[in-house]
């Protein structure tokens, strides 16, 4: 290759190539959270955009002359109550996940997925008593909402109890330990989550 | 991470053959999935652009009559020979849906963004290989229920590719391919989104995590950065379609009224509806459909801007600011969704804020048109084939960019609203400037997928007719659309005032009919040179500096050696003063003497 001038090699208006820095310990290794707790955090931010798509069209609605609000049935409360109760006894299986208490770990799981079947079922018979009170998917915009947001947060648990089932097979290997105990916590995250969106939705439909 | 990363029975020799099956059909490598998304958005592209020479054949000569296509179609045109306005229809939407979706995300997120994330970051695989295959055949049943909307009874949906409410939600009642095409529509973006997701958890966690020792965010070559923010874009961005999507379903089957108006009065009837607003869709459809826009353009941008730097030999000019810019794109993209609604009606003082915001788009992007000049500016270029189809991306970015600015301005927009000149700028700016990328990328990536080089006098050939080709294509739609011919028009000569134009019209079909038999120049180099090709015989034969180039040519299983390269400088280290060769690869150790003055 002929020797450029310096100038040429800059093309004239160029500064001097710099590289920014970065070393030995500057790799993805050094990403301060694990693959699969980024992965969950990349999926609960899909699922926040999901909600806040419906919600969205949920205030816009609100807002018209033909919004007519339904009754909700009083059995939501207690439902929020045992999908609450779900995520406390979570952290007690991960208190005895921390002082490698095998059986415990296992029990509190098994009644946080108790719980969280007993929200779904909850939820199935919210469903029924406003079928039995004439109120249907069609009836009012509110309704609409309520059986399409309650819908779509019941398949993302349902989705949260197949990753229980996954936990629990690895709680029975006793392959949680208080040093890794990575598929518990993943979970855990979602878990809560899921927890929050309720919530979120629970106050939208029953206050907004 | 590093250590597993680093292992040394994940060797690229250690691994156990795999059957056919395994190797090139159900396989988890990415590079093979790269492969195979490029190949079947190839095949998604040759349905897509028949459909739109079908369509210029039509606005070409209304009226015409074309007897071969009719005995090939008898459902789509009638019994003189004539095609039918239903048929046209549902062309504009399939093209539009198919070319948008089908193509450009999948080409340049799912194939590019699969075959060169790990390669340039120097992993093996990616973060999770299995749901990364998963993804690919969730986009290839997507891709089939979206083609099997041509072939079903009462053909595909009718209602343009943004498949605005109430057209969308009312079904059969509304036009024939309101119903199951429709239908079918729905659930093949549903079934895209979902797959769009899992490839997009990949890539961010793969970026993040997985990137080789030295390999910091700021040594990144820009076709990853690129790729990392248009997978958070359309993290962001998918989920509210598929929310519209949800709505827009129960509408169609469970009875609601989300965007259905009470009061439409259909076939003799008032429809039982109620209570709903149709303007929702547009909200959520934008609000996903502009950040789509950057979805396709971003990783365009990244991809030609590597390839710039490597055949001018010299660094992308103002690396930092490049990722700032594409920073600041996809952020403005997501409060500028209005300007696709300025005559829905809105308030003019809303009107004028999403004007701001859509302005305000214009400043990175210039710096970025700045950046690729400042790059080419002075250089000794090489014209090699992917070199051309750089330079022919920052052309057309830059025209078809322009008159975007005349379309973000509300008061302009509302003369040139559904107008052609609206088609021609988006045809520009996010279709075929994201095509050229797209081009560079596969003649550049070529040797690394298959071991053999493209043609090269046919690939000059082939850009010479696209370039030439598609500025007769899409300039004189400025003109028309500024002559008043509406988008999706079916008959221009149903009006008078557009009788003139005519000519306009034919020079454009003519033209699209060249360009198309050039991109069977382009199809024909490629399965050709799978096989036939020149043999490429050296690991780096760009004389590039980014780590793909450290493998061999076809990349094997693995990617790399036993050890994982470490990387020491910038992936733009191209004619450092006092360096032995006019490149240095991110692997080489050291400094020069001469850099080090500076």
């Amino acid at each position: 290759m002929a020797e450029l001038t310096q100038k040429q090699r800059r093309g004239g208006i160029l500064p001097p190539p710099s590289d920014y820095g970065g070393g030995p310990r500057d790799s993805g290794g050094s990403f301060p959270i694990s693959k699969a707790y980024l992965a969950t955090w990349i999926l609960l931010t899909a699922i926040i955009m999901l909600f806040a798509g419906l919600s969205s069209a949920y205030i816009v609605l609100r807002g018209l002359p033909e919004w007519q609000n339904i009754t909700v049935p009083r059995l939501v409360w207690a439902n929020t109550l045992i999908l609450v109760a779900s995520s406390v006894a979570i952290e007690f299986a991960r208190a005895a996940v921390r002082k490698d208490q095998f059986s415990v770990v296992r029990q509190w799981l098994f009644v946080s997925g108790i719980l969280g079947l007993s929200f779904l079922a909850g939820q199935i018979a919210v469903w029924r008593q406003l079928v039995k009170a004439g109120v249907y998917l069609s009836t009012t915009l509110h309704s609409s909402f309520f059986y399409v947001l309650t819908g779509a947060h019941a398949l993302h648990l349902a989705g949260g109890i197949c990753g229980l089932v996954v936990v629990l097979w690895r709680a029975f290997g006793n392959q949680l330990t208080a040093a890794n105990h990575e598929p518990l916590k993943v979970w855990a995250l979602y878990w809560h989550f899921m927890d929050v969106v309720w919530i979120y939705c629970f106050l939208l439909l029953l206050l907004a | 991470m590093t250590e597993t990363q680093g292992h040394p029975h994940e060797g690229a020799h250690d691994h156990p053959q795999l059957g056919f099956w395994r190797k090139y059909v159900f396989s988890t490598d990415h590079k093979v999935i790269g492969i195979q998304y490029l190949v079947t958005a190839m095949a998604m592209a040759i349905i897509g652009g028949t459909l739109s020479l079908l369509m210029r054949l039509q606005l070409g000569w209304p009226h015409g009559k074309f007897a071969f296509l009719a005995s090939l179609m008898p459902h789509a045109f009638n019994n003189k020979g004539e095609m039918n306005p239903d048929f046209y229809l549902s062309l504009v939407t399939m093209h539009g849906t198919i070319m948008v979706f089908f193509l450009f995300t999948a080409v340049l997120t799912g194939g590019f963004g699969n075959f060169l994330i790990p390669l340039q970051i120097g992993a093996r695989d990616m973060a999770f290989p299995f749901l990364n295959a998963l993804s690919y055949w969730i986009f290839l049943c997507s891709c089939i229920v979206i083609f099997s909307a041509l072939l079903v009874a009462g053909g595909a949906p009718l209602g343009g590719w943004t498949a605005y409410a109430p057209l969308s939600a009312l079904g059969e009642a509304v036009g024939p391919g309101q119903g199951t095409g429709m239908t079918l529509w729905i659930t093949a973006i549903a079934l895209f989104t979902v797959s769009g997701l899992m490839g997009g958890l990949n890539y961010i966690t793969t970026i993040l995590t997985m990137r080789t020792k030295g390999l910091s965010m700021m040594r990144l070559p820009l076709t990853q950065w690129s790729l990392l923010i248009t997978a958070i874009l359309g993290l962001l961005a998918f989920p509210v379609l598929l929310a519209a999507a949800i709505l827009l379903v129960f509408d169609r089957a469970g009875g609601t009224s989300f965007f259905i108006p009470g009061g439409i009065y259909l076939g003799g009837k008032v429809i039982e509806h109620t209570g709903g607003h149709p303007l929702l869709w547009q909200h959520l459809f934008w609000f996903f459909g502009h950040p789509e826009v950057y979805i396709v353009i971003l990783p365009a941008m990244g991809i030609a801007s590597d390839i710039l730097s490597t055949f001018c030999r010299k660094p992308i000019f103002s690396y930092k600011m490049m990722v700032y810019a594409m920073v600041a794109i996809s952020g403005l993209s997501f409060i500028v969704w209005g300007h696709h609604m300025f005559v829905s009606g809105m308030s003019p003082f809303l009107g004028s804020v999403f004007t701001i915001t859509t302005l305000l788009i214009a400043v990175p992007s210039a710096v970025k048109t700045f950046n690729w000049l400042g790059t080419v500016w002075g250089a000794r270029i090489q014209f090699t084939v992917p070199a051309l189809f750089s330079i022919g991306f920052v052309s057309l970015f830059v025209s078809g960019g322009l008159s975007g600015i005349f379309l973000g301005t509300s008061a302009v927009d509302i003369q040139l609203q559904d107008t052609y000149f609206v088609v021609a700028h988006f045809h520009l700016v996010m279709a075929i400037a994201p095509l050229f990328a797209a081009y560079a990328g596969l003649y550049y990536w070529f040797p690394k997928m298959f071991g053999r080089f493209m043609n090269g006098t046919a690939g000059k050939i082939h850009f010479w007719i696209s370039f030439v080709g598609v500025y007769c294509v899409f300039f004189p739609m400025h003109i028309l659309g500024i002559g008043g011919q509406m988008r999706r028009i079916y008959d221009p000569l149903n009006y008078q005032f557009l009788e003139p134009q005519q000519v306009l019209n034919v020079f454009i079909s003519v033209s699209a009919f060249v360009l198309g038999a050039g991109q069977i120049l382009f199809l024909v180099n490629f399965f050709v040179s799978i096989w036939a090709g020149r043999r490429v015989m050296e690991n780096n034969p760009w004389k590039a500096t980014t780590l793909e180039w450290e493998t061999p040519c076809p990349t094997g299983h693995g990617n790399f050696g036993p050890e994982l390269p470490t990387v020491h400088r910038w992936a733009f280290d191209y004619s450092v003063p006092g360096a032995a060769n006019d490149f240095m690869p991110q692997t080489a150790p050291g400094v020069p003497a001469a850099a080090k003055q500076h």
